[in-house]
């Protein structure tokens, strides 16, 4: 049975998007089934594992729970908008020299996850990297060339914005 | 064309040659498309007019199944088809190879959806498609099924009891090759027997005997299964799925649906991780048999967390017992061993590969092994991950760790002392031929952390090795030159983790040419020859062997080309570094292929090989834990894993096996398990109560890659993808003890455990 | 999930007339990392949910040195955990709410939904009680306080009458010489549900060296989180040593009537209780002293 559909105006990757959907659906179900934004991933739909990873109003949260409902008015940053015109983000060039990704299906998620790290911490320690990742699951690499690969890129990016 | 055997060519890599390719860290060649969120992995797939499917999984471990009715859900608006066991063929007993073991097609069959009895918690009861998720879901709701539930058997113990209730009512024991008098839950009993172990123990000086158990665990891919069919009009079925091997599907849907091979195209789409959980099929046949009623549509199918973890293939829980004897040189000379694994369902367990890697490591003459495959109403096991091995490892890294105790040896040194070398007979009979075990051990003992002084109270260190067969199987690979010199390569192997791009940089090694020349391509089913999925740690060794091949046939074709131009003999040209040369005359590989039209026409190249020559993997590992006395808690200070990985092609990507492997035995042995109730429900379904390391609770995990080439392989190349999952178990149990005193004979090592044995050591 | 219908509020008022009309099976939205768990597995059910986060009286966090700290229901934990007079006076509460889940559900995670989803294992209400919080509480009919250890009633339930919303939560001022704590143990170092939780809270004498109150709480022992006064009542008046410590964690070990379960067996639970008693008492001590 379906209710009547909600139509939602929201800012996705600094774009401007509308879309229909119902109550109950998720925004994590919107991204991937509405809009075609697949590379969220859905691993647990119940925020235990982080592959869902969106920043929403500068916020990482799991978009499994967030219904698409509650995007109005906001906005949201997908891995989708992580890379920028020129290119890949020096996260995601980081994880691709550390080798910090295996099978790739967690990468999303970490890649948002420290993106929004980093943007809060510039300078986390390996700890802080840690604490912070811990949201996000990963089966392959057994975290250390993530790890490594975020605090490479917090000095990477210390040392660009020193050169500006 | 099988490969040839490579023997005493210059190929042959006792020596260690410098090579261009091989050995380097590129980037992989699918990164980008990963660390953006491009990669189409199995759930991405969107078609036109596609329907959505579920599946309704029974809720009881052990029931008869009276009857079952469709009629609501069919009229749910927005429902398209409704499919029960009623829709599958009844198939005879047909077992056949799969993973890293067998299956029996018609359990495979039941397994897809129930017929007369459900058999665990989760076991499909019937599916439905329909135009949204939601929809199906609610139309689950409304299939009504009426149940006679019966006593569920949950243990081993328990099962193998006269009296348990049966699971197959007409299954027989395969005892030693003989049928069992009676039905039985025992699916099979394998024996290893070498020499005399009562005389071996007779001759021991000490002792030692212990029982274990371990939980039942699963691979936890963070990417549940997945499957996508479109069965076409004209009989023409297509799969798009994340597996672990596309042939291996089609073979499966084969003969679950009765469909010839040749009707069936799997698409292997990008894959979220397996660890050999994703061999068997769970939804690609439902989503089929839907696509059919559906009226032809395409029918999408993934599945919840809850159902992956109570309705895939988790690897067994075990019962082992071992009696080990060592002289009083501390020289092991028998061993006897018990050893029940839960096949779950259906028969199955990796029991068999147990037996072989429990000991693996070591020399001992007298052998006596029995290993039970036991049903229990749990989903049926399927491979994870060196299958067998954790548990037995386990024990087995305890009980040698008690022995160097008695003796008073360094726990290395007693390894080395027992450590099997070149020619030695394992103790599951098979000879030994180019091994690194010892160079392991050698690596362990000079690494820093094993002298490292241990600071903090309650802390301690503890030492396990680990062995794994590997495997070699059937690969095949083709490749196009391009006129600008590059190659388009076509592999059969899915690429869970970096495979892709060691297979091309065989390729390339073989060709010459840089990596960057070289894009490679995982084909599906009608585009690249027959090739087994990606498991065993098989696909470098053999996958990127069919690639060297390749290379060697492009050169061929090649040579053959230059001498056209040059008008000579192709003997007369040598080729070396991507440059063909004659006396004083030379050209380029890249200046070659743009000349193909003029000699001939475009060249290509493809190759299919069988290699027998795999060479077992061994590591040993290091571990420090502080162990908190009031709550049990266990802290992870530092870790070393040394491992013989042949010779590194992606060394990346080999270190990045064994931290993995490392991870995954940590969660098993400090945290995973699977908790059912007297009724048999798994009680923990979701991510928050079956307990995967997160990042805080790992260290950085330091890799040391020794590397004794395979000389059985074009360019050394040994599998190293499984056996690291093999000693974190023992040597996280023998750090504990160490720590605070305390054998943990039980897997998961959790904080509840250990604050009951610190208990009762008291009391 | 089921079909149900959304509503996003911007006021109190408009939260109240759906609730109390009846007619429609209403259910708070504040996180919905709890919720929408319930929602998709069927443990619980609703045909409308009332989105309120933007209705301003229910996200604020304030602080005034005279009324002390006001926490707005639907504030998330890290809005909490951010806030600088909650990082100065309230280290105690900030144990807590930075434990519930990972970044991402801390930055969903209400402290209304922590109170309101009445879990035994609530991490955040053991620090509310030993900080005497009071729960404020609207109706059409007006507003009480109820504090904050009689707000649960059993698993999943609380005070709340159906027509009810919880508005915000109070801490009192901060005084002298008080120190607070939460810690929990867990099989992990993140992302688990509380094994057992304690919240110790002290107000200790001018030299610090005899307790003048103290009170604990306790999370995951009982069918709802546990304040054991008795352990206040004992340290009244006592010296401050590891004697009195220990003795006050035994009280709370003999109060705490666990169960067995998927997270823990009673035993476990009872001997956890003790050690981290004392450990929060301790940390509370530290912490009453700077």
């Amino acid at each position: 049975m379906m209710t009547k559909k909600l139509h939602v105006h929201t800012v996705i990757n600094g774009e401007e998007v509308e879309f229909l959907c119902e109550p109950r659906q998720s925004l994590l179900e919107v991204l991937r089934d509405t809009l075609g934004l697949t590379g969220s991933k859905e691993g647990c739909n119940n925020g235990n594992c982080g592959a869902c990873n969106v920043i929403l109003d500068g916020s990482l949260v799991n978009s499994c729970l967030v219904l698409a409902v509650e995007v109005e008015g906001r906005s949201v940053v997908t891995i989708e908008g992580i890379a920028g015109p020129e290119g890949l983000h020096p996260i995601q060039q980081k994880f691709l020299e550390h080798a910090a990704l295996q099978c790739g299906f967690c990468t999303p998620g970490f890649i948002v996850a420290a993106k929004a790290l980093l943007d809060q911490n510039p300078n986390p320690s390996e700890e802080e990297v840690r604490h912070w990742l811990s949201g996000n699951l990963c089966r392959c690499t057994g975290y250390d060339k993530i790890v490594r690969a975020v605090l490479d890129t917090a000095q990477v990016m210390a040392l660009q914005s020193t050169k500006r | 064309m099988s490969a040839e055997k490579t023997g005493d060519s210059t190929l042959s890599k006792e020596h260690n040659p410098t090579y261009q390719v091989i050995g380097t860290r590129p980037i992989r060649q699918d990164g980008t498309d990963k660390v953006t969120g491009r990669a189409q992995f199995g759930a991405d797939i969107h078609l036109p007019g596609m329907l959505f499917g579920a599946v309704l999984r029974s809720p009881h471990a052990h029931a008869r199944i009276l009857s079952i009715d469709t009629s609501q859900a069919e009229t749910v608006p927005g429902v398209r088809a409704v499919v029960t066991g009623a829709d599958l063929a009844d198939l005879e007993d047909k077992v056949t190879e799969l993973g890293e073991g067998t299956i029996n097609l018609r359990h495979q069959s039941w397994n897809t959806l129930a017929r007369q009895k459900v058999l665990y918690y989760g076991h499909p009861v019937a599916a439905v498609s329909a135009s949204s998720p939601h929809i199906a879901e609610e139309a689950l709701a409304l299939i009504e099924v009426t149940y006679e539930v019966l006593e569920p058997v949950l243990e081993v113990c328990a099962a193998m009891h006269p009296n348990a209730p049966l699971l197959i009512e007409d299954m027989y024991t395969d005892e030693l090759g003989q049928k069992s008098e009676k039905p039985s839950n025992v699916a099979a009993h394998y024996q290893t027997r070498i020499g005399d172990v009562e005389k071996g123990f007779e001759s021991a000086t000490v002792i030692v005997e212990k029982e274990f158990r371990t939980s039942m665990v699963h691979q936890g891919y963070i990417e549940p299964q997945n499957g996508t069919a479109l069965y076409n009009p004209d009989g023409q079925l297509t799969i798009w799925c994340s597996t672990q091997g596309s042939f291996g599907v089609r073979d499966q849907v084969s003969e679950i649906l009765q469909i010839p091979v040749s009707k069936i195209k799997v698409v292997p789409m990008e894959i979220g991780g397996g660890f050999g959980g994703k061999n068997p099929v769970y939804l690609e046949p439902l989503a089929a048999l839907l696509s059919k009623k559906s009226g032809y549509q395409p029918v999408k199918m993934t599945m919840s967390r809850s159902d992956v973890l109570a309705a895939t293939g988790p690897t067994s829980g075990s019962y082992i017992h071992i009696k080990l004897g060592a002289d009083s040189d501390g020289k092991l000379t028998a061993v006897e061993a018990t050893m029940l694994y839960e096949a779950g369902a259906f028969p199955g367990s990796p029991v068999g590969s147990g037996m072989g890697v429990m000991f693996g490591p070591y020399k001992i003459e007298n052998v006596l092994i029995d290993g039970y495959d036991v049903l229990v109403n749990k989903p049926r096991t399927a491979a994870y991950r060196a299958p067998g091995g954790t548990n037995a490892a386990y024990a087995a890294e305890v009980m040698i760790d008690m022995l160097s105790e008695k003796f008073g040896m360094d726990p290395l040194e007693f390894r080395q002392l027992n450590g099997v070398k070149n020619g030695d007979r394992s103790t599951f009979g098979a000879t030994y031929q180019r091994i690194g075990y010892q160079e392991t051990l050698e690596a362990a003992r000079k690494h820093p952390h094993y002298s490292a002084p241990l600071e903090k109270a309650n802390s301690g260190r503890g030492v396990a090795s680990g062995f794994w067969f590997n495997y070699g199987g059937k690969s095949s690979a083709s490749a196009s030159l391009n006129p600008d010199g590059t190659v388009s390569l076509i592999e059969g192997s899915v690429d869970i983790g970096g495979s892709r791009t060691s297979i091309a940089m065989q390729l390339a090694e073989g060709l010459g040419i840089s990596v960057d020349d070289v894009r490679p391509f995982v084909g599906d089913t009608d585009s690249v020859g027959y090739t087994e999925g990606t498991y065993g740690s098989r696909t470098t060794f053999a996958t990127g062997w069919a690639a060297y091949e390749v290379s060697q046939k492009l050169i061929k074709q090649l040579v053959e080309r230059a001498a056209k131009l040059w008008e000579v003999h192709p003997e007369e040209i040598s080729y070396q570094n991507g440059g063909f040369s004659i006396g004083e005359k030379h050209m380029s590989l890249k200046e070659l292929a743009g000349k193909l039209d003029e000699t001939g026409g475009p060249i290509m190249a493809s190759a299919t090989v069988r290699p027998g020559e795999y060479g077992p993997g061994f590591a040993t590992h290091i571990v420090d834990v502080e162990v908190d006395p009031e709550t049990g808690k266990v802290t992870i200070l530092r870790y070393t894993a040394v491992q013989d990985v042949g010779k590194a092609i992606y060394p990346d990507y080999v270190e990045g096996q064994i931290q993995g492997g490392v991870a995954q035995g940590v969660g098993w042995a400090l945290n995973e398990e699977y908790m059912y109730d007297p009724q048999g429900k798994l009680t923990n379904t979701n991510l928050l109560d079956y307990r995967m390391p997160v990042a805080l609770d790992l260290p950085m995990i330091d890799t040391v890659m020794v590397e004794v080439a395979n000389p059985g392989h074009p360019y050394g190349v040994r599998g190293v993808g499984e056996v690291p999952i093999v000693p974190p178990a023992g040597a996280l149990a023998n750090a504990i003890y160490q720590a605070v005193g305390v054998r943990l004979n039980s897997l998961p090592m959790s904080p509840g455990q250990i604050l009951e044995a610190l208990q009762a050591e008291k009391d | 999930m089921q079909s149900l219908d959304y509503l996003s509020v911007r006021s109190i008022e408009e939260t109240l007339a759906p609730l109390s009309n009846g007619k429609r099976h209403v259910k708070i939205l504040s996180g919905g990392t709890d919720l929408l768990v319930q929602l998709r597995e069927g443990i619980t059910q609703a045909d409308l949910i009332i989105d309120v986060k933007n209705v301003p009286e229910l996200v604020e966090v304030t602080f005034n040195s005279a009324e002390g700290l006001r926490i707005g229901a639907a504030a998330p934990c890290s809005q909490i955990c951010h806030n600088a007079a909650v990082l100065e006076h309230y280290p105690g509460l900030v144990d807590a709410f930075s434990l519930i889940g990972g970044v991402q559900i801390q930055n969903r995670a209400s402290i209304g939904g922590n109170l309101c989803n009445a879990s035994p294992a609530a991490d955040a209400i053991p620090a509310l009680i030993v900080h005497q919080a009071v729960c404020v509480i609207s109706s059409p009919m007006g507003e009480r306080r109820v504090p904050v250890e009689q707000f649960c009633t059993a698993p999943g339930k609380t005070v709340l009458r159906p027509d009810e919303l919880l508005v915000s939560v109070h801490i009192p001022p901060p005084r002298h010489n008080f120190g607070a704590h939460y810690q929990r143990f867990i099989p992990r170092n993140e992302m688990d549900i509380a094994v057992v939780g304690a919240g110790a809270s002290v107000t200790l004498d001018e030299e610090g060296n005899t307790f003048q109150s103290a009170r604990l709480a306790l999370a995951a022992v009982a069918p709802t989180p546990l304040f054991i006064p008795e352990v206040g009542e004992f340290l009244a008046g006592k010296g401050v040593s590891s004697e009195t410590i220990e003795q006050a964690a035994l009280i709370a070990r003999a109060a705490a009537r666990p169960i067995s379960d998927l997270r823990g067996t009673a035993e476990q639970r009872k001997k956890l209780s003790a050690v981290l008693a004392k450990r929060t008492l301790e940390k509370a001590v530290e912490r009453a002293r700077v």
